[in-house]
């Protein structure tokens, strides 16, 4: 720490400072109180009782007498000021917060100073719900939002979603508020509410921090969290804000503002490149397994024009929307099948590339059985090893493969496709022959898709195909809309059912499957869609909105334009399914399988949960028949850029 | 699920499938569809099949075509993959029956083309 700065933080300097440049505005300097007399001298503060009757001065100024020594009572431009002129710099749209006391400065610049524009203040009623919110975002704007949050136990509340947003490869950049300064710190709650190192909390799970304690280096500081957070490997990145420098005033001669620099992706070498191609090419059933791929339009379209040059088969694991999904090359139903027969496999930034190629069984010995032939060859273009922490383990079972090239999946595709072009022997017959074989596949696989959507379609409660059928017959013919929920826990049907043709038309999933990151990631993406002219729709596990459900207020709140759809099946049903396992297991029946699983006795009414936070509801709907002409309601709000909710009993999947 | 939540929520709707238990075949009649929509749904098949046993991603369609009962218990007895146990003192073999009879009385699907939904039309 240069000496500048740590004269700054005591607090006589830091105090005659603060008074000196406030006195241009107030014309009164002088400090003098008995505390701030002690700390000079280096002495403790008298102790006050926090009940103790207030003492003269006290009274008096809870009676409105102007105190008797003259301090100043108002400051010029501020630190957190400052601090808005560099989010502003970064093109930041939005912050997303919970209010805490720790970053008060920063909020009341936001409103004010900044004038609630870019950032524009999206209020949520839990740290975990902002952050998710900016994971959502971030997916479908493709840059990052803002987030502040309070120092110590917001941290705590928003860590499960930075989580998510890690183990998903999410940029992010937070603000964390806290009181570095012992001597300025409230008494009681703030310094509960303080840390030596509030990163720490997080540090296991983000990928760069920092604690700046000059405007100079926070400038500096936040053009480097943007970047790092911003460049593949994407990852959440932290500024822990010091209250006191967001406080003081920011003086004559303010640093310059850091500019965020402008990073290129890291893309593959171009001779391992040439040697993948060569392995698909020569390849006599080569499969393509996308992961967490594609982000753009662009990258879509040069998979298409890789499975279409190769006329391979490709398997979209839901991570991304990579591969529209009704492309006749879209063989993700059959990859049970399709993996064993493969020659060449290749995985496109697939996390678990192990579990792509291993069937698994919960026994009571946990085994997994390979699912590649002896001989066949297994590639990998990722950039995990780029971005990898020791101790939570979202980085999945170590698969050896062939040769793995290092880089960006997406930005090496074209280097891919080239290479491929390059290598492909002209009007190959292989290659319609097998695109052919895989189109008749994939007719048949649709066509048997349909079927099992019919099976169970009067059904009460209503099946997850049927919903899903139903929301699609209402948005089939626009293209604006965009999945924002996972599509796992509805048996897939949205992405057997719906003509999913752009990256933006789905999410993909949360990365590390913490419960409650729905709601918060939904209102985010929504956010993002309302800004491209699209809508949202989500279909919420009921138990994961009730981990936060405050989310619909905020929907209500900034009028976001979302459907969603509450697949209300009245259970953890994952975890009754785990403990149905084990009451099998251990012989005894499920007879009490419910007793902590099930959402029921008494049944949550969604609708009059959203009603009461603003939301136009309707609910709950049982009978199959009613579901339409509901959905109709709820999209003519929806279109008219409001939120609306239709609480469906479901099938648990 | 307690039983009680079963009847209400799940069970209720499902009874004009089980009127449809007249026309189960010769060997189905002599178990009972109602009682087998009972265990069905207290021993949660319905979990992972749905509760007309159409399937989903957690687990196989059991009806239309649904197994024998010989066939059912020869699997659940030893399941491979995600499929659980049931031994016979929590499903006897009576209860199998009960189960397959339920199964194979709940109705045909219609057909994905004379759904508009699913037909695009």
């Amino acid at each position: 720490m240069a000496k500048k700065d740590r004269d700054a933080l005591a607090i006589p300097e830091r105090r005659k400072f603060f008074g000196a440049v406030a006195a241009g505005a107030v014309g009164a300097v002088a400090i003098s109180t008995p505390d701030i007399a002690r700390a000079q001298e280096g002495q403790k503060p008298a102790k006050k009782p926090a009940a103790a009757p207030p003492n003269a001065a006290t009274a008096e100024h809870e009676a409105g007498t102007p105190p008797q020594e003259k301090e100043p009572v108002t400051v010029g431009k501020a630190g957190s000021d400052y601090m808005v002129d560099c989010f502003k710099s970064m093109n930041i749209d939005y912050v997303a917060l919970m209010p805490g006391s720790s970053f008060r400065a920063l909020h009341e610049s936001v409103i004010n100073y900044g004038e609630n524009k870019k950032p524009e203040l999206i209020a949520c009623l839990h740290e975990e719900i902002a952050v998710s919110m900016a994971h959502g975002y971030a997916k479908v704007a493709g840059k990052p939002m803002l987030n502040f949050v309070h120092s110590v136990v917001g941290l705590q509340h928003a860590s499960m979603s930075i989580y998510n947003a890690w183990a998903d490869r999410v940029p992010l950049f937070i603000c964390v508020g806290n009181g570095l300064d012992a001597m300025q710190r409230a008494p009681n709650v703030e310094w509960a509410h303080s840390a030596q190192d509030n990163a720490a909390i997080v540090r296991d799970f983000s990928k760069w921090d920092d604690q700046p304690i000059s405007l100079g280096h926070f400038t500096e500081s936040a053009a480097r969290a943007y970047t790092l957070a911003t460049t593949p490997p994407f990852g959440p990145t932290l500024l822990v804000v010091d209250e006191g420098l967001g406080e003081e005033p920011v003086g004559d001669k303010p640093p310059p503002i850091a500019p965020v620099n402008r990073t290129s992706p890291p893309g593959a070498d171009p001779n391992a490149i040439d040697a993948f191609a060569k392995m698909l090419v020569g390849a006599k059933n080569p499969v393509l397994i996308a992961g967490r791929l594609v982000r753009t339009e662009k990258g879509m379209q040069t998979l298409v024009e890789l499975a279409e040059t190769l006329g391979c088969a490709v398997v979209d694991q839901g991570t991304r929307m990579n591969f529209p999904s009704m492309h006749p090359l879209n063989m993700t139903w059959n990859a049970r099948r399709l993996i064993p027969e493969a020659d060449v496999v290749l995985g496109l930034e697939v996390v678990d590339l192990y579990g792509a190629v291993h069937g698994f069984a919960d026994r009571i010995e946990r085994r997994y059985t390979p699912r590649l032939k002896p001989g066949t060859k297994l590639i990998s273009i990722d950039s995990l090893p780029l971005l990898i922490r020791p101790n939570f383990q979202d980085f999945q079972r170590y698969q050896p493969v062939d040769m793995e090239i290092v880089a960006d999946g997406e930005t090496a595709l074209p280097q891919l496709l080239e290479a491929v072009k390059k290598a492909m022997p002209k009007g190959s017959a292989n290659v319609s022959a097998r695109a052919d074989k895989i189109k008749k596949e994939v007719a048949q696989t649709n066509k048997r898709n349909l079927a099992a959507a019919a099976n169970g379609w009067d059904a009460s409660p209503i099946s997850t195909a049927r919903f899903c059928a139903e929301i699609w017959g209402q948005i089939k013919g626009d293209d604006k809309w965009g999945l924002v929920t996972p599509h796992q826990l509805q048996s897939h049907w949205q992405i057997k059912l719906w003509n999913m043709t752009k990256p933006w038309h789905h999410i993909g999933d949360n990365g590390g499957y913490g419960v409650g990151y729905q709601p918060g990631a939904a209102m985010g993406a929504a956010i993002a869609h309302r800004d491209a002219g699209r809508f949202a729709i989500a279909i919420f596990g009921d138990g994961d909105l009730m981990c936060n459900p405050g989310a619909l207020w905020t929907a209500a709140h900034h009028k976001l334009p979302i459907l969603m759809i509450v697949h209300n099946n009245r259970a953890y049903h994952q975890e009754v399914m785990h403990i149905q396992r084990m009451a099998d297991r251990h012989a005894r029946g499920i007879d009490r399988a419910h007793i902590g699983t099930e959402i029921a006795n008494p049944n949550i009414d969604f609708a009059k949960l959203a009603q009461s936070m603003g939301v136009w509801a309707e609910g709950p709907i049982s009978d199959p028949s009613k579901l339409g002409p509901a959905l109709s309601r709820a999209l003519a709000q929806v279109r008219k850029g409001e939120p609306a909710l239709l609480d469906v009993v479901s099938q648990p999947r | 699920m307690p039983r009680a939540t079963i009847s209400k929520f799940l069970l209720a709707a499902i009874i004009p499938a089980a009127a449809a238990t007249l026309a189960m075949s010769a060997p189905a009649q002599a178990a009972d569809a109602d009682h087998g929509k009972t265990l069905f749904m207290k021993d949660g098949c319905f979990e992972c099949h749905g509760t007309v046993g159409q399937g989903g991603a957690a687990g196989p369609a059991l009806a239309p075509k649904t197994p024998t009962a010989e066939g059912i218990a020869k699997y659940i007895r030893n399941p491979r993959g995600a499929m659980p146990p049931y031994v016979q003192s929590v499903v006897s073999d009576a209860d199998i029956a009960d189960i397959q009879a339920y199964l194979s009385s709940v109705p045909k699907p219609k057909k994905p083309e004379d759904i508009p939904l699913l037909s695009g039309k």
